[in-house]
């Protein structure tokens, strides 16, 4: 049963691939993008990556959290996976930090606007917000965000590994779990709300939506579901993880499916009172997208993001398939970073944004990073929660009874 | 629906029926149906009892829940009458997508509820015969149709011997047909046993 994960060969050369990839397009960005489409480019895929990642991170210690809290069991055989992604938040966050700090530091304003003392003077709707939209409160409150998410993913991995340790049948842990996992799940609720107003939603800053942190929310649950679906296949590709079977993975396959529609009912809501109300301070957000430069994208996410896991995931059969939850997972995966990409980029660069080999290699760079850590946080601590009182539950789990 | 004779066994527990189902199934013996007061894991994987259908049925209904909202929808605002409202234009699709939504789920609800009854042979005003009258209270009951190849006190032994409380062969009509279970019916005079009086 004490079953170490060892890092399989291809893990170590994809990452390692991956993470030169991304820092090449990383400094062939910093000393070949120039000019003012150059520049504008060069931080905003900066900032939607690090968000990206560091929000898929936060959406794996939220699923920790939730499903301690509902003292669920169906997680506990791959738990160790949403684990290692939860513990990389300090890592994001760092590079997310570093950033957004880069950002303010720089006086890049094409990214926040309402740093912009020429804009503050003469944009009354942008000057009105100042009471949020501040430096100050920005860094205060991303500072609060970052570090109370890393400590709490510490602080539950650190109990986790304790269980490990101590004697089987102890329950102090699963209530220790339980306690810290409220803390977190409160906290998270008004996080991610604010943390996507101030470092999303604000780029655009005369614009605002009451969806936003909701939407920020729904899409990266469902990159981290099919990361974790991607990772436990992978896993068990390699010959290991081996008590995970398909009604493990029909329970990812489920998850995929229904976020994906909690999403498109999320964004739909989002779009459409924008489109009802036909107020061109709200419209002129979707302009460039529906009607300009990003209309292929913006249909595309739409497409692939809703219709291709609605109609492909329904089936059962389809949800107990490996290599169709692998191949809906990559696309889906794909399809929310093509959201966090619409989110930023048709505000920054209304008529030039391109899909290009910068943004595809600082995006293979930070893959790279996220299996990279992945695979050492695995290798840390023994595959299954060998002391979990849930783990035969959890390894005898049938997802239906059909 | 043809009158048929069954082989009806009643058991104590779950845990004698399960082992006794696949028993049963392995001697070669027609299984009819089996009747529990709850819900027993792994007892359809035992019964053999195929994968359903019903997802496709509902999916079918969602589709034409969906056709009809948007065709109609188009038809309307479109061919029919254009109406401008609120200069949008006379074909606005999101403002179509809510009653889509509502309507995919509608059809989609009102039919699968209506084929799962359909199935499972349950609505108001359907009769079913009743094997056993403490099928739905305490006792788990199988039924075994008799073939004209059926030795039935074979299956009988059999079954007592897998456990089974009680064993009696019953006379009656397959299937589901309108009635009232407080209306006597003609074939109560074959099962005198089970008649209400």
């Amino acid at each position: 049963m004490e079953e170490r994960f060892v890092i399989p060969r291809r893990f170590r050369n994809t990452s390692l691939i991956f993470i030169s990839i991304g820092v090449l397009a990383f400094l062939a960005g910093l000393f070949g993008l120039h000019g003012d489409v150059g520049v504008k480019r060069f931080w905003s895929v900066l900032v939607f990556d690090s968000l990206f990642f560091l929000y898929i991170s936060a959406a794996s210690l939220f699923l920790y959290c939730a499903a301690s809290l509902a003292q669920a069991s169906w997680h506990i055989a791959y738990k160790r996976v949403i684990e290692a992604i939860m513990v990389n938040i300090p890592v994001f966050a760092i590079i997310a930090f570093i950033v957004l700090m880069a950002v303010l530091i720089g006086h890049k304003y094409f990214i926040y606007p309402w740093t912009d003392p020429q804009v503050l003077a003469h944009d009354t709707i942008v000057a009105g917000k100042t009471p949020f939209l501040n430096v100050k409160l920005f860094v205060i409150f991303t500072v609060i965000i970052m570090l109370g998410w890393s400590l709490l993913s510490l602080k539950l991995r650190q109990i986790s590994l304790q269980e490990d340790r101590a004697e089987r049948g102890v329950r102090r842990f699963l209530w220790k779990t339980i306690f810290f996992s409220a803390v977190f799940i409160a906290f998270y609720a008004v996080t991610i709300s604010v943390s996507s107003w101030h470092w999303l939603m604000s780029i655009a800053a005369r614009w605002y939506s009451t969806m936003y942190g909701w939407y920020v929310f729904a899409g990266s649950f469902i990159s981290l579901m099919a990361i974790i679906s991607l990772f436990v296949i992978a896993i068990k590709n390699s010959g290991q993880l081996s008590l995970v079977n398909k009604e493990h993975l029909h329970d990812l396959g489920k998850f995929i499916f229904a976020f994906s529609i909690f999403w498109t009912y999320i964004w739909f809501a989002q779009y459409f009172l924008l489109w009802y109300g036909n107020i061109p301070l709200e419209s002129q957000y979707f302009r460039p997208q529906l009607w300009g430069h990003y209309r292929f994208w913006f249909l595309l996410d739409l497409v692939i993001n809703f219709a291709v896991p609605f109609l492909l995931l329904m089936t059962r059969d389809a949800k107990r398939n490996y290599t169709t939850v692998t191949i809906i997972a990559l696309i889906v995966f794909f399809g929310h970073w093509l959201d966090f990409y619409l989110m930023v980029m048709p505000t920054v660069l209304p008529t030039q944004g391109v899909v290009g080999w910068y943004e595809i290699g600082i995006t293979l760079g930070f893959v790279g990073l996220m299996i990279g850590l992945v695979s050492r946080a695995l290798s840390r601590a023994p595959l299954y929660p060998v002391n979990h009182p849930y783990l035969k539950e959890a390894i005898i789990h049938k997802s239906d009874w059909g | 629906m043809a009158i048929k004779q069954y082989v009806v066994a009643s058991f104590r527990d779950e845990d004698q029926l399960l082992p006794a189902v696949k028993k049963v199934r392995m001697q070669g013996y027609k299984l009819y149906d089996v009747f529990t007061p709850f819900p027993v894991h792994g007892l359809d994987a035992a019964m053999g009892l195929r994968q359903t259908a019903l997802h496709t049925a509902g999916f079918i209904y969602g589709a034409l829940g969906t056709a009809t909202a948007l065709l109609g929808m188009s038809w309307i605002f479109v061919v029919s009458w254009p109406l401008d409202i609120g200069g949008k234009p006379h074909f606005p699709l999101p403002s179509f997508i809510p009653i889509t939504f509502e309507l995919t789920v509608l059809f989609s609800a009102v039919g699968t509820t209506l084929t799962f009854c359909w199935l499972n042979q349950i609505m108001p005003g359907v009769k079913k015969h009743i094997f056993h009258p403490r099928q739905s209270d305490d006792r788990f009951v199988m039924a075994i149709e008799i073939t004209p190849k059926t030795q039935v006190e074979e299956v009988k032994q059999f079954l007592l011997n897998n456990g089974a409380e009680e064993v009696q062969v019953q006379t009656a009509e397959e299937g589901w047909w309108y009635g009232l279970f407080s209306k006597r019916e003609k074939y109560d005079d074959i099962n005198p046993q089970w008649s209400v009086q």
